[in-house]
């Protein structure tokens, strides 16, 4: 069975088949009601599942966290939704503190399936603290498991896998891409793993790490470079924590160049974790330092300004040069 | 005045009110105004003014001027109201919706288009007006009001604070900490809440189960509604607290019941989760229409003045729109500008591979 949606339908019909597939399963957040959520995810659940299964809170995201941590002790799988990356900070304490610590502290008697889908990142032309990109704050927490899909197909699965797991986990939806449409095969079950990345492209000369919604720039970065004559291997690493570093030194040892984007701060950021485990695992197969193409340490600018901040085919392709330079 | 002011629910009257739907005047025992003849126009052409800014920016949106607005309709009289009982050196915490409450403090409309054209993250400089940037972030500017006000304190300055939030806001733990905070420290800071009955799709019912105002009792400071759409008891009601809080009397809270009669923002689909006919009891209470019949009544004003408000109300709208198209995009080097008050050496690198990069285009290098 395959349908062509939009990545935000696709999440909604994996929303939809995890509320069918286990009756503990709860959706909830500000607006996901009668409104179906600002980008419409759970367009429609209210009106299937009914209220008691998915419902509008008051507006209070430390109030949404700390309950489902509460409803998740009770047996419960609440999928909470965090409107906006920036409004996820309220709620940051409950995240860190309690989310991602219970199952440890309880020596494992108390897990918490819990999934806080947060649709984050730039290019929408929206006022301040809807552009975010918060996910290294959340993979460098112990405890925490970070995911984010690229394309509907992964959407549908990874958002099923997520509500599946025994752990919490951090589901970053790229909101640029809610409305990028692709087939879906809602059939069988998920093609592969959760917490590992994939080849979105293959390629010799230059392996481009990304995930989310950069996945799309790198692709369309590849396309142009193959006019060069230069063959980019694009990986879509989809897990953020655990990282699938396999993915990476393998795809490093064959191109020896490495370049990773994502919108997020350069400074600390995802880039400078696989950069570091790169050189460690395979320091000598590398022909080239390993580049970072991201935002800049400054605040998330006002929109007439944030094509400079995200990057984009050029700047990409500005490192791969770069790297191929060496 | 200020020491009867009602500490209790619904004594006398659950809803603060000086000026009918009709616009006939009314008296209320705690909450008295006496405004001169020019006092009532200029209210009535604030009103006015408020909403042709606000509908023009609305039309700016529409014709891709602006990112995002967010309207006030319906919630005029609350905020001029409020607004114009702040003396100059009061402080002003406003959320991203107080154009009107920006209007009285001086701040020019083309200001706030600013932001939501997506040229600036703030748009003015707080401290020239006593109104501090929007605050989009639900909640946040409660605390910091509380704690101007626990500044103004130490100063033993005769100034009071206020902070707007709305309905939804009712629920953030900053909101609530905010009102914690202070009763504690009786802090000089007037919780002004704008309860327009919805927050995006939510009812107030998903919020609360006992009217906001009461909400204050339990904290330990006053809570008063008031009809946020009669501008006359928003003004008497919102200055006897500011009063008090200037002379020693801590903080209170005002509820100021109104409806938000458009959408949430431009982005927003309200025929999603109400009805259309939701709005027409509401537009009864409309606060301009009511202030116009007042005006009408009491033979207050003419024709003229009436159409010279209207004539002031086009021109300023023709302003904000040449304004808003002419106002100058930022340099991607700002990106990088004030990001911090001392220099900072990573800032400075990205600064210098930002302006090198761009310049390799020029250059034609590519
Ligand atoms: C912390 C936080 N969570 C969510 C949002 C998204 N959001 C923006 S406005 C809004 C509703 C606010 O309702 P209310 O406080 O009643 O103010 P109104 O918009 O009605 O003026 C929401 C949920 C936000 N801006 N900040
Ligand atoms: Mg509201």
């Amino acid at each position: 069975m395959s349908e062509t949606v939009t990545l935000a339908k696709a999440l909604t019909l994996g929303l939809r088949r995890a509320l069918e597939d286990d009756p503990k399963v709860l959706v909830m957040g500000e607006d996901v009601g009668k409104l179906g959520g600002v980008f419409r995810v759970t367009d429609g659940l209210q009106k299937e599942f009914g209220e008691s299964r998915v419902f509008d809170t008051p507006l209070a995201e430390s109030g949404i966290v700390g309950t489902a941590v509460g409803l998740a002790m009770r047996g419960y799988r609440p999928v909470v939704e965090i409107q906006f990356d920036g409004f996820v900070f309220p709620a940051f304490d409950q995240i860190v503190s309690q989310v991602a610590k219970m199952h440890a502290r309880s020596r494992g008697d108390v897990p918490m399936p819990v999934v806080i889908r947060i649709p984050y990142g730039g290019g929408i032309g929206a006022v301040e603290h809807h552009s975010e990109s918060p996910e290294a704050y959340f993979a460098h927490t112990p405890g925490l498991r970070v995911v984010t899909p690229s394309t509907p197909a992964d959407a549908y699965w990874m958002i099923q896998q997520a509500v599946r797991c025994a752990d919490p986990v951090v589901f970053l939806e790229p909101k640029r891409r809610y409305w990028e449409k692709a087939p879906v095969d809602t059939g069988g079950s998920a093609p592969g793993p959760l917490f590992a990345g994939r080849v979105a492209r293959p390629g010799r000369d230059v392996t481009l790490a990304c995930y989310g919604p950069m996945v799309r720039t790198c692709l369309d970065a590849a396309a142009a470079a193959q006019q060069e004559g230069h063959d980019l291997e694009v990986l879509d690493l989809r897990s953020l924590s655990p990282l699938d570093l396999d993915l990476v030194t393998e795809s490093v040892e064959r191109t020896h160049r490495l370049v990773v984007v994502h919108e997020a701060p350069v400074f600390l950021g995802l880039g400078a974790e696989i950069a570091a485990r790169v050189q460690e695992c395979c320091f000598y197969a590398l022909e080239a330092p390993v580049l970072r193409v991201g935002g800049y340490h400054a605040p998330y600018p006002p929109s007439r300004l944030e094509e400079h901040f995200l990057p984009d085919l050029d700047r990409v392709l500005d490192a791969v040069d770069r790297v191929l330079a060496h | 005045m200020r020491a009867d002011i009602p500490a209790e629910p619904g004594t006398p009257a659950e809803l603060v009110q000086l000026l009918t739907p009709e616009g006939e005047r009314v008296h209320h025992p705690d909450y008295d105004l006496t405004l001169a003849d020019d006092e009532y126009r200029s209210l009535f052409r604030d009103l006015v003014l408020v909403r042709r800014v606000d509908v023009e920016a609305t039309a700016l949106q529409r014709q891709g001027e602006l990112g995002l607005w967010a309207s006030l309709l319906g919630q005029e009289a609350a905020q001029v109201g409020s607004g114009r009982a702040l003396q100059p050196d009061d402080f002003c915490f406003p959320t991203y919706r107080e154009h009107g409450v920006a209007f009285t403090r001086g701040v020019d409309p083309l200001q706030l288009l600013a932001l939501f054209r997506g040229v600036s993250n703030g748009g003015w400089d707080p401290h020239e007006h006593n109104f501090a940037l929007y605050t989009i972030v639900i909640g946040n500017q409660c605390l910091h009001a509380v704690g101007y006000a626990m500044g103004v304190q130490r100063d033993q300055a005769d100034t009071a604070v206020i902070a707007y939030f709305g309905d939804g806001a009712s629920s953030q733990g900053d909101v609530n900490e905010s009102f914690i905070w202070a009763a504690v420290f009786d802090a000089p800071v007037v919780f002004f809440c704008q309860n327009n009955q919805w927050a995006i799709s939510e009812p107030l019912e998903k919020q609360t189960r006992i009217p906001l105002y009461r909400r204050a009792a339990g904290f330990g400071f006053p809570g008063v509604r008031v009809d946020g759409n009669d501008v006359l008891a928003v003004l008497a009601v919102t200055r006897a607290h500011l009063q008090r809080a200037r002379e020693g009397g801590g903080p209170s809270l005002i509820e100021a019941f109104t409806y938000r009669m458009g959408a949430h923002t431009t982005s927003d689909d309200p025929t999603r989760y109400r009805l259309a006919s939701d709005l027409e009891a509401w537009k009864l209470k409309d606060p301009v229409e009511r202030l116009r019949s007042f005006l009408w009544r009491q033979q207050l004003a003419d024709q003229a003045f009436f159409d010279g408000v209207d004539a002031e109300a086009e021109a300023l709208a023709v302003r904000l729109r040449d304004g808003c198209r002419s106002l100058p995009d930022p340099t991607p080097e700002q990106i990088f500008d004030q990001v911090y008050a001392e220099p900072h050496p990573l800032v400075a690198q990205e600064r210098a591979e930002l302006t090198a990069y761009l310049a390799s285009f020029e250059e034609g290098h590519r």
